[in-house]
């Protein structure tokens, strides 16, 4: 859970930074802070340390306060450690008619651990967020870059199963998700 | 019947690639806009069309484009709001994600009739796998000669970016956006300047939503008159619904403006009537900000007219009996609902996306919550229901964007159509089956 990779880019990922940078104007790279936390965090485990943090402000040549101001407001950046699967469960309005709490009480009882915390084994987090635009087939959850929709307690099971199994951090994107340009 | 516009051809195998997405006619708005239309004729059709934002404020856009400021040698940005997180809205994703070449288009022919050589799609983070999609529909349009230097060989020049948000309602907020796509926290400016004076990287910038953008295309291919004579009065063309909640076929309709909203609740061309032959309560017709309406005031205005899913009719009575079609995020609730403990979800969610700029907005945000999470623990009292409607009356009209009337109104609406649920749940909180199951809850409540 706790980064003992150095943390640095390794080539592929430092030649997206360079074409991220290229899609702002001259001088408005910093532009390119959010799709560059985004990489950091899939890359360092999960969550952005403050080293991870001051490596990309180190990238953009800006301040570390500047991108301790932004990785705080943004509820997608997991400041602290999470679980390699992190369980994202929507319960805004549509989610909850649908019976999102049931879901959310379902995976606790499983894990045995409540909203925000963290198995003993480090395998899960549940979080419970608002409302992902899935509102439609509610109720939904997210783990990385995946929806789970029109949830039911066998689908929820069959998902920790499968996380259970699975080595690597649930992430939401990785270098090939940005075109090059 | 549905009259298709948008998703006429959602059904087509592989409409989400270039190839048959060109074979159905794909692109042409392009090819005309670029080389037979001047900007200026593509903004007079954009007007007659009547269109107007679907983001939720339902500006009309042909005068949005007019208001542009160019001054020689500065650059010029359309942005596009695909940040779509009002609660109860999934249309601009099921848009993107079925047909993204739609936006492209839009995209292209928009950023030339606003003479903008760098266009930005500002997609919420948590669509990542729409980004995806977006992506690789972006990669083959410029292999296609349709982005780039020269665009079908008529010196147009457009490059075309997606960037990704991290989690932040408010970035939907079109300042709050660009202050997101410089780089930096998501904080709602200070308006004026008007982001069509300064706005990206203090340039003239339109901020347009994805359904506009998309809305657009049919406009120069048939012309705003053809789209003006679609829909209701001041109400033109189509709209997507996003349709949720207690129904048996929830999803995207699109829907020509001026149908009945008992129509859209109860022909099985739409949602499909209420689940398990329940009756319906309330609705929340436009997103979560717009006002929740009762069952006969959501289906007949206070004057006994049939309700039309159009921005007049949904709004006629104003906020004393009508609401907003707002996005499009058409929440549906039956018999059953607690409209209290919904309430508590929506004060919640905006409590969490506050910004924090404002003290009303701020601090009543977080108020209305813990007032609202203590009557759902069964310790509410009368005077909390009036002190509820007391924070909300603060909030209205004292911030700086318009999160804070989008928190208030929820409440006001809730309080004003439900007020003996709300009494008699504050008298007697047992009689609510779901106040116990609310006790087991407050351990999984958020920290
Ligand atoms: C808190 C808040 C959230 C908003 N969220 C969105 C959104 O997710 N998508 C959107 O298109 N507009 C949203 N808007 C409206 C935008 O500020 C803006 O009016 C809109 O993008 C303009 O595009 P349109 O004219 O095409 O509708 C939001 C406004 C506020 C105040
Ligand atoms: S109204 Fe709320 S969200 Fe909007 S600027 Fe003020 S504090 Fe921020
Ligand atoms: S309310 Fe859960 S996805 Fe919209």
């Amino acid at each position: 859970m706790i980064t003992t990779k150095e943390i640095k880019f390794d080539n592929e990922t430092l030649a997206m930074v360079q074409s991220i940078i290229k899609r702002y104007p001259e001088g408005k790279h910093k532009s390119a802070l959010l799709p560059l936390l985004h990489l950091a965090q899939a890359e360092f485990d999960g969550w952005l340390s403050v080293p991870t943090m001051d490596y990309v402000a180190s990238l953009l040549n800006i301040k570390p306060i500047e991108v301790y101001e932004v990785a705080s407001f943004y509820s997608m950046f997991n400041l602290k450690p999470v679980g390699k699967c992190l369980i994202e469960v929507c319960r805004t309005s549509s989610c909850w008619l649908r019976g999102a709490n049931e879901i959310v009480e379902h995976i606790g009882n499983r894990l045995g651990i409540k909203n925000g915390e963290t198995t003993a084994d480090g395998k899960f987090t549940l979080k419970t967020v608002e409302c992902l635009g899935s509102c439609g087939t509610a109720p939904m959850l997210q783990i990385g870059e995946q929806y789970y929709e029109d949830l039911t307690f066998d689908k929820v099971d069959a998902l920790i199963n499968e996380w259970n199994n699975k080595t690597e951090h649930s992430k939401y994107l990785d270098v090939n998700t940005f075109r090059k340009n | 019947m549905s009259k298709k516009i948008l998703l006429e051809h959602i059904d087509v195998p592989g409409i989400e690639t270039l190839e048959v997405y060109r074979a159905k006619g794909g692109y042409a708005s392009v090819e005309k806009a670029l080389k037979t239309m001047t900007q200026d004729a593509i903004v007079e059709e954009v007007k007659k069309s009547g269109l107007r934002g679907r983001g939720g404020a339902g500006f009309p856009t042909g005068m949005k484009w007019s208001f542009l400021a160019k001054p020689e040698g500065v650059a010029r940005y359309l942005v596009c709001n695909a940040d779509e997180s009002e609660p109860g809205t999934f249309k601009d994703r099921y848009l993107m994600e079925k047909i993204p070449h739609l936006l492209i288009e839009g995209m292209i022919t928009s950023s030339f009739a606003l003479g903008a050589n760098t266009s930005y799609i500002y997609v919420r983070g948590e669509y990542f796998y729409i980004i995806k999609i977006l992506e690789k529909a972006i990669d083959d349009a410029y292999k296609a000669g349709l982005l780039g230097q020269n665009i079908l060989g008529t010196g147009y020049n457009l490059d075309l970016h997606v960037q990704a948000g991290a989690g932040a309602y408010i970035c939907g907020e079109e300042t709050a956006l660009l202050e997101s796509l410089e780089g930096k926290r998501g904080n709602p400016r200070i308006k004026p300047p008007f982001p069509a004076i300064a706005g990206l990287f203090a340039c003239p910038t339109i901020v347009n939503n994805v359904e506009t953008i998309a809305a657009v295309v049919p406009i120069v291919n048939n012309g705003g008159d053809w789209y003006a004579g679609i829909g209701i009065g001041k109400s033109t063309g189509t709209k997507l619904i996003s349709a949720s909640g207690h129904i048996n076929k929830p999803g995207v309709y699109e829907i020509e403006m001026g149908i009945t909203v008992e129509d859209f609740i109860y022909s099985e061309e739409y949602c499909g009537g209420i689940k398990n032959g329940k009756k319906l309560k309330a609705v929340v017709a436009g997103g979560s900000s717009v006002p929740i309406l009762p069952a006969d005031l959501i289906l007949t205005t206070a004057n006994g007219e049939k309700r039309l899913m159009s921005y007049e009719s949904l709004a006629d009575g104003g906020f004393a009996t009508g609401t907003m079609l707002g996005s499009g995020g058409f929440i549906v609730m039956d018999e059953t609902t607690n409209i209290v403990e919904n309430l508590y979800t929506f004060a919640r969610f905006y409590h969490h996306e506050s910004c924090g700029q404002c003290s009303p907005c701020r601090e009543g945000t977080g108020w209305m919550e813990k007032i609202l999470h203590k009557i759902l623990d069964g310790h509410g009292t009368l005077e909390d229901v009036d002190l509820l409607w007391e924070i909300q009356r603060k909030i209205e009209g004292n911030t700086i964007c318009p999160l804070g009337d989008a928190a208030a109104w929820p409440v006001a609406s809730a309080i004003r159509h439900f007020k003996t649920e709300f009494e008699e749940f504050v008298k007697n909180p047992s009689a609510f089956k779901k106040v116990k199951h609310y006790h087991n809850m407050h351990g999984l409540a958020t920290a």
